[in-house]
């Protein structure tokens, strides 16, 4: 996998590109400006972006900024951005439009690397990788409305959804079977009236725009 | 003090209308009856002062003078407070106290000493004292223009009733019945007019109605002038001002001492102590790796767990100094965010057209904040509902809960926190948790931008 990498603190960026190497990716540049980034990408056409949102010269909201410049320029381009704090208002800017490729973690999970590794992947491959926490965000957001007629398992179901895990992934996270996972999904479409959809990423829209529906 | 808003449209009404309507107005008899009872209100504040001082200080040399002087100020400052309030129920005119606040009682006397040396007691005695002669005068005048003015509109009606002679007024105009159905106007003594035909009736009846016309701008004027003394020697803006200032930027230096000794301790006992576990795990497993490898193994992920723990209150501690998205999105994301985060269900509703200054975001994101963690943790509410909104150029923040009630602002908490944090920025915290509920907390605070 060829990757970007675009992170101003140094200690991370060193990090994360000898975590990528260890595993076999190859990072093809490794910048630390939201400039460096565009150009990179215009060059190498990476097969995924990592992301950082503060960076220079505001250190606000450069990196998510030139994510969405990103995907607007090369759509399909696949973007995981990493961020010191997630917050859902991020999220929704990140994944209006298309989730196709999109992920948005908090930089904390790079330290649970089988976990973060996966993320990428799954960004890499068309997925969606959202922050447990943002879901856990949407999630509280809604507590007063139908889904509370969710049993717990299917809360727990939901909120992987929403992370944009595949139903393999969720089945191997919760310790049950694929066909137990698929049961339950289609629970939760039913309870919830919508539309069930076999693609993974139209899958997360939707829970998203659920969850999103105030 | 605060002005009232200026009327959006000021219409300019017919002056013939408003003279007619002047005399009925409330305005104009609340005035009347201010400008009355000053003098026995001034009777009262002389007669009570003048005899409290001379006791007291006739008494000094006993030591009996001085409760007495104590005692004589404490009535001085009593009385002041119940004439701005007359002011303000019948003059309109909201006066804040002057008065210094009290210092604390390490000593006895120096809450004494302290109103004793306050210019504002000075000034508030003075005005008492001259409410004798301005009473005197404000009720000599506004009693005889009204009831000169009365008697002479309706003199036909009675006239025919009058005792003769009768004297209305005073010396200098008498009305006095002449033998059957006439009257008699005396001017200065020894000029009499005998008023006995129906012109002439007419013509007094036209001279009352003239007068009572008048009455009610001779009253606005006296009232206008009333107000100027009220302000002038009852409060003073500037020292409220001044006195403001003083404390809230004692309270914000205090605030920003005590967030530093909370931030210092929150790192002290949360992430150090982390960090510090976090090593000797990685020291054992250093030394057991060749001797006991499954063992450091278990050391190193033990570790691994505590420094993504470190990590995250390290993340939790800065996101309370400063929230990031606050800077990035304002205080719509921002408070989205803090209620998303509320295991009580919050509704927030935010309208801020313009974004206020960031020191005001700040200050309305931390009362939301400090107000949801209450709602959870006290309130023992089922919803919460936050309001943000901008009019002109005050931001007002209001939470309110279902909650049980009964919060209540004590010193040293977080509560008295928020109320020094908006201070600080020149605005308001109210307040109102009766018990049984519900719980509102409404900030103001000015956003000149």
């Amino acid at each position: 996998m060829r990757v970007v990498i675009a992170e101003d603190a140094v200690l991370l960026r060193e990090g994360l590109v000898r975590l990528l190497a260890d595993e076999g990716h190859e990072v093809t540049a490794a910048v630390s400006d939201p400039l460096g980034l565009v150009e990179a990408v215009a060059e190498d056409r990476p097969d995924v972006c990592i992301v950082d949102v503060r960076m220079p010269p505001s250190f606000t909201d450069e990196g998510l900024r030139a994510a969405i410049e990103i995907r607007t320029r090369w759509p399909g381009t696949p973007v995981l951005v990493l961020s010191q704090y997630v917050e859902e208002r991020y999220a929704t800017e990140l994944l209006s439009g298309d989730t196709r490729g999109v992920g948005y973690l908090l930089k904390d999970r790079v330290a649970d690397v089988r976990e973060f590794l996966d993320a990428l992947g799954r960004v890499a491959g068309g997925g969606t990788a959202l922050d447990p926490e943002v879901v856990g965000q949407l999630l509280a957001r809604a507590t007063h409305r139908p889904h509370d007629e969710l049993t717990p398992r299917e809360r727990e179901v939901l909120a992987l959804m929403a992370e944009g895990m595949s139903n393999a992934g969720i089945a191997s996270r919760l310790v049950v079977t694929e066909g137990a996972v698929e049961k339950h999904i289609s629970s939760i479409f039913t309870k919830l009236g919508l539309q069930p959809t076999e693609e993974a990423h139209r899958r997360v829209l939707a829970v998203l725009t659920y969850l999103e529906g105030r | 003090m605060t002005l009232p808003p200026p009327p959006a449209a000021v219409r300019t009404p017919n002056p013939v209308l408003l003279a007619l309507r002047a005399p009925f107005e409330a305005r104009t008899w609340r005035e009347t009856f201010h400008l009355l009872f000053n003098l026995p209100v001034g009777i009262a504040t002389f007669t009570v002062l003048v005899t409290g001082f001379a006791l007291g200080f006739g008494l000094l040399i006993t030591l009996i003078g001085i409760p007495i002087l104590i005692a004589t100020l404490y009535v001085s400052r009593a009385m002041g407070t119940i004439e701005r309030m007359r002011a303000r129920l019948l003059l309109d005119l909201d006066v804040p106290a002057p008065y210094r606040q009290d210092p604390p009682r390490d000593r006895w006397w120096r809450p004494y000493a302290s109103r004793l040396t306050d210019p504002a007691t000075w000034t508030e005695v003075a005005y008492l004292l001259l409410m004798l002669p301005i009473g005197i005068f404000t009720f000599t005048v506004v009693f005889t223009a009204w009831v000169l003015g009365i008697s002479l509109l309706f003199l036909p009606a009675y006239a025919w009733a009058l005792p003769n002679p009768v004297h209305v007024v005073d010396a200098w105009v008498q009305i006095t019945l002449d033998a059957h159905p006439t009257a008699v106007l005396v001017g200065a003594p020894g000029s009499r007019w005998v008023i006995d035909t129906p012109i002439e009736f007419v013509l007094v009846t036209l001279i009352g109605a003239a007068i009572i016309l008048l009455t009610p701008w001779i009253v606005r004027g006296l009232a206008m002038a009333n107000r100027y003394l009220v302000r002038g020697m009852l409060g003073s803006d500037l020292v409220r001002r001044v006195q403001t200032l003083t404390e809230t930027r004692a309270a914000a230096v205090d605030l920003a001492a005590e967030d530093r000794r909370r931030i210092e301790r929150d790192l002290h006992d949360g992430v150090q102590q982390r960090l510090v576990a976090l090593a000797m795990d990685l020291g054992r497993a250093k030394d057991k790796m060749d001797t006991d490898p499954d063992r450091a193994k278990e050391l190193v992920a033990g570790a691994h767990e505590e420094a993504k723990l470190a990590i995250t209150e390290v993340r939790d501690l800065a996101r309370g100094i400063h929230p990031a998205v606050l800077t990035d999105r304002g205080l719509d994301a921002a408070l989205s965010a803090l209620a998303a985060r509320s295991t009580v269900p919050v509704t927030v509703g935010v309208d801020v057209s313009a974004r206020p200054p960031a020191s005001v975001e700040a200050a309305a994101y931390f009362v939301v904040s400090e107000a949801l963690a209450n709602v959870v943790k006290h309130a023992r509410a089922t919803t919460a509902g936050v309001t943000v909104r901008r009019v002109d150029d005050r931001l007002t923040v209001q939470v309110q809960d279902d909650g049980v009630g009964g919060a209540t602002v004590v010193e040293g908490s977080g509560l008295a926190g928020l109320r020094d944090r908006v201070r600080a920025l020149d605005g308001e915290l109210h307040l109102l948790s009766p018990d049984g509920g519900p719980t509102v907390l409404m900030a103001e605070i000015p956003c000149a931008s």
